[in-house]
């Protein structure tokens, strides 16, 4: 394996020794999907500059001076937009040293914030990168109180600047695990979001603080923003009954942005979740009763909610799920519609529930998960349909910046892409 | 989102996926050899294959599992057998119905090698974890089949999704040996027995590794070290030996299972991520005498794919899980390939209730990634890895797992190449028998557990 200068190149540029500069070009030829849900382009365009798109399509001119890439054969898309991830926040998951996913034995719940402890330079970050994933939300998970914390929105861009937006939303839990957590009830769930809520609100009135806070004072504090609707409220359910109660938590604080995670039962209610404007993270191919709280859970959920007028993005590609794989899981929407009696997504719709509709319920609609002027130049050549099991990235951009692909499984797979050790042992081929 | 990811998350650490896993094998001839078992192997088999057409699968492209690939072919079975495999000129026989399948795929029955499907069924709450006899770090006398709750909902969906007719059901990895498999039909039953594969022999599963040192450590017993789990493992074979040897040996279910490994009737499933270890559990098997069929989860299997062709041991592999445990760090998606490129045996397993609704294009995925560095696999082969590799290491490969006259008719017609993404089985039949049909509501089992709730016969 004679491969060395490209991995040590990598790895400079994975430290941050080679400060990148974006690049201008243009990929021609290639099939384009600009992740906006519409279908895909045959044999299109796409001019990168300054790192920002600023043309897409099936007529454009690609200047002289400007470095082309040949597209043909190719897939050219917007980076993947993964949410609800733990990218950044573990090396090895099961490790509980090295993983920050959850603060077990805090006192803090709802303060607890994923940017300070977020290490761009994890390998499920290298890898997620590699896999076409070029931006992401990171969740702090609930452990010992209902509330996980605040999450970020992050880039996977090979430099030490990962965090685009800290404290980006407050994730809290109210099924299952949520009453767990909070007592042994979904009752106590519900009435610790909504003391909670309460005690933030006390924070910013004259009178302050009561003396029976049960909230600490940071955790009180990370909630006021979600009152005031300045910060969105992400919150796992399941159970149809139970999104409704959820929904219903707006008449009380209308401010409140809702998200909802999960919503296995989704479909169940569709028209109230559409009729909320709430958007859904879900999970794209749950279909077992896992809880009590997922009887009717289907592979059909999310185009059910999406035909019944649902914002619905896949999500959730944290611990065994991984996000580079978010593309299989689109793909497998799209299987769905071959099915009778089965709701499936187009595959431009698929496509979309990993790209740009995350980036819309993330506060980056237009600007990120999107091929079209003005976008971030966050840029994925494919060896083919990008849905396909088959496929992956030949070429990832972030903001115009080519990255390094390199990786633990890439050097892995190079040192032992044989046996011979005739001559030296395999730790001497790096 | 999914509970499933919050809860790992949530510290269960190793548990996770899987992390269990093991082996197992279904019963049937085994135990005649043991002198003080019974006669006749208890908990027999009461499946009987279900009515079927006689049925011709003709125009599709044919993947019969043994690595042949026919293209506008003809699948042929009656009376639950497979009656030929050939072209376009295949004589149909009078009485047959023949169903057009041009443009569409037919491969054997999918088999899915480790699953706790039933053991751990949906819905996953205590009263049905029944996967782990983890009160002691070798339970060799305990049999999955006593856990299987056979209305687990899990099965339908590897049937209707995944085209999955036949699957070995495994004790979880928290023990050194977690007791014996079971092979099943994935014919839905109201008892074990009506699932149990006729004449699968059982398997029996060990596990290396992080898993029994950490629960037993945990427990503040031996083993807590990898060294103490060898030890265990050595003494308790050493101990089974001089059992057998014992004429006037009383009847011990531990050893009874423990002698029929020995006597090469139960064949062993190993959990086992690391490649230095399984090397030490090849020299452990030559050193009592007994042979491993297959290494399960396996990650590090590439880095001694030699070793494993040599011993003619499989390798049951995820196509890219890696990274939630320590011993599952140098995980791969170039595995499968590599272990395939070796010359050894690769088998696509699940270990996953939702894996196992996809082994197809798990295996699509790890066939990608090796011929992304030059190692290309034809379509014919890779199907193999979900088919008769997978029978071959449970024993049951004279039986099923290929598509050739004379063995059970476990037919899965597709609706495109089932190493796409966008391709489900359309039909699944199981010893010729019909069991699924996406073109039909009703031919869709319904688990007791699903009547009356929300979603009751939809699509899943």
């Amino acid at each position: 394996m004679k491969r060395l200068a490209l991995p040590f190149a990598a790895l400079l540029l994975a430290v941050g020794a080679t400060p990148a500069a974006s690049q201008d070009f243009a990929i021609t030829g290639a099939t384009v999907a600009t992740g906006d849900g519409s279908a895909p382009i045959e044999n299109a365009t796409v001019v990168v500059r300054g790192g920002k798109v600023v043309a897409v399509g099936s007529d454009i001119a690609v200047t002289m001076d400007m470095p082309t890439i040949d597209g043909r054969g190719k897939w050219v898309t917007p980076g993947i937009f993964a949410l609800m991830t733990d990218l950044g926040l573990w090396d090895v998951s099961g490790v509980r040293e090295s993983n920050d996913t959850s603060a077990r034995g805090s006192s803090f719940g709802a303060a607890l914030d994923v940017a300070p402890a977020l290490v761009p330079e994890s390998q499920n970050v290298a890898i997620s990168r590699a896999g076409g994933v070029t931006r992401a939300s990171v969740a702090s998970f609930p452990s010992s109180q209902i509330f996980g914390g605040q999450g970020a929105v992050v880039d996977l861009g090979a430099d030490a600047d990962m965090v685009m937006r800290p404290r980006a939303f407050q994730f809290v839990t109210l099924g299952e695990r949520g009453g767990a957590i909070a007592g042994g009830s979904r009752t106590a769930a519900f009435v610790t979001l909504k003391n909670a809520l309460q005690e933030a609100q006390d924070l910013a009135s004259k009178g302050g603080r009561h003396e029976d806070a049960l909230l600490t004072r940071p955790d009180a504090a990370a909630l006021l923003p979600v009152l005031r609707g300045e910060e969105p409220l992400y919150v796992h359910v399941e159970r149809a009954a139970h999104i409704r109660s959820v929904l219903d938590l707006r008449k009380d604080y209308p401010k409140l942005r809702l998200v909802l995670v999960g919503a296995s039962e989704g479909w169940l209610v569709a028209s109230d979740i559409a009729a909320a404007g709430v958007p859904v993270i879900a999970d794209s191919l749950d279909d077992l009763p896992v809880t009590f709280e997922q009887l009717a859970a289907t592979q059909s959920n999310v185009g059910r909610m999406k035909r019944a007028g649902v914002k619905v993005a896949l999500g959730g590609f944290a611990g065994m799920e991984q996000p580079r794989n978010a593309k299989q899981y689109a793909g497998n929407l799209v299987a769905l519609s071959k099915l009778p009696r089965a709701t499936g997504l187009s595959w431009g719709e698929a496509f979309a529930a990993i790209t740009s509709v995350p980036a819309e319920i993330a506060g980056y609609g237009g600007k990120l998960g999107v091929l079209k002027p003005g976008a971030v130049g966050d840029v994925v050549i494919w060896d083919g349909d990008p849905l396909e099991v088959s496929s992956a990235p030949e070429r990832v951009f972030i903001d115009g910046v080519e990255q390094p692909r390199d990786n633990h499984q890439t050097r892995l797979r190079d040192r032992y892409r044989d046996l011979d050790e005739s001559d030296l042992p395999k730790a001497y081929d790096w | 989102m999914q509970l499933r990811a919050i809860a790992t998350l949530a510290g269960a650490a190793a548990l996770a996926a899987c992390s269990a896993g093991g082996d197992a094998r279904p019963q049937s001839v085994a135990e005649a050899s043991a002198p003080t078992e019974p006669e006749q192997a208890p908990y027999p088999s009461t499946y009987k294959p279900y009515p079927g057409t006689p049925t011709a699968l003709v125009g599709a492209t044919v993947y019969d599992g043994a690595g042949g690939r026919i293209d506008n072919g003809t699948v042929l079975f009656a009376d639950g057998k497979l009656v030929g495999v050939g072209g376009p000129d295949l004589a149909i026989p009078a009485g047959y119905t023949t169903i057009d399948a041009h443009g569409k795929f037919v491969t054997p029955g999918v088999i899915d090698i480790h699953s706790h499907l039933g053991v751990y069924p949906t819905p996953s709450v205590d009263a049905q974890s029944d996967g782990n006899e983890a009160t002691d770090p070798t339970t060799p006398e305990v049999w999955a089949e006593h856990s299987v709750w056979p209305q687990d909902p899990g099965f339908t969906r590897a049937l209707a999704n995944g085209g999955v007719t036949s699957l070995e059901i495994l004790p979880g990895s928290a023990n050194l040996i977690g007791g014996r498999s079971v092979t099943l039909k994935n014919v839905p039953s109201r008892t074990v027995q009506g699932m149990k594969f006729p004449g699968a022999p059982y398997g029996m599963k060990m596990a290396c590794g992080e898993n029994p040192k950490r629960v037993y450590g945990g427990k503040g017993r031996m083993p807590s070290t990898r060294m103490g789990n060898f030890a265990v493992d050595r003494q308790t074979w050493l101990d089974a030996k001089a059992w057998k040897a014992d004429p006037k040996r009383k009847r011990n279910l531990a050893n009874e299972t423990l002698a029929g490994v020995l006597d090469g009737e139960i064949l062993v499933q190993n959990h086992c991520y690391r490649a230095d270890e399984m090397a030490q559990v090849l020299d452990m098997a030559d050193e009592m005498g007994y042979k491993v069929s297959a290494f399960h989860h396996a990650v590090e299997a590439y880095k001694i794919a030699d070793l494993l062709r040599e011993h003619d041991v499989c390798a049951a592999v995820w196509a890219d899980w890696y990274g939630f445990k320590m011993e599952a760090y140098d995980g791969i998606p170039e595995n499968a390939a590599l272990i395939h490129n070796a010359g050894a045996c690769v088998v696509i397993h699940s270990d996953d209730e939702n894996g196992i609704q996809r082994l197809n294009q798990e295996a699509a995925k790890a066939q990608a990634a090796g011929k992304r560095i030059g190692i290309d696999i034809p379509d014919e082969q890779v199907v193999g890895w979900f088919t008769l590799n997978a029978a071959k290491a449970m024993g049951i490969d004279k039986l099923t797992g290929s598509l050739a006259a004379g063995k059970m008719a476990d037919v899965v017609l597709w609706n495109g190449n089932p190493l796409s993404v966008y391709s489900r089985p359309e039909k699944v039949w199981v010893d010729g028998a019909l069991l699924f049909d996406a073109d039909n509501a009703k031919r869709r089992p319904v688990s007791d557990f699903e009547l009356g709730q929300p979603g009751e016969g939809d699509v899943k």
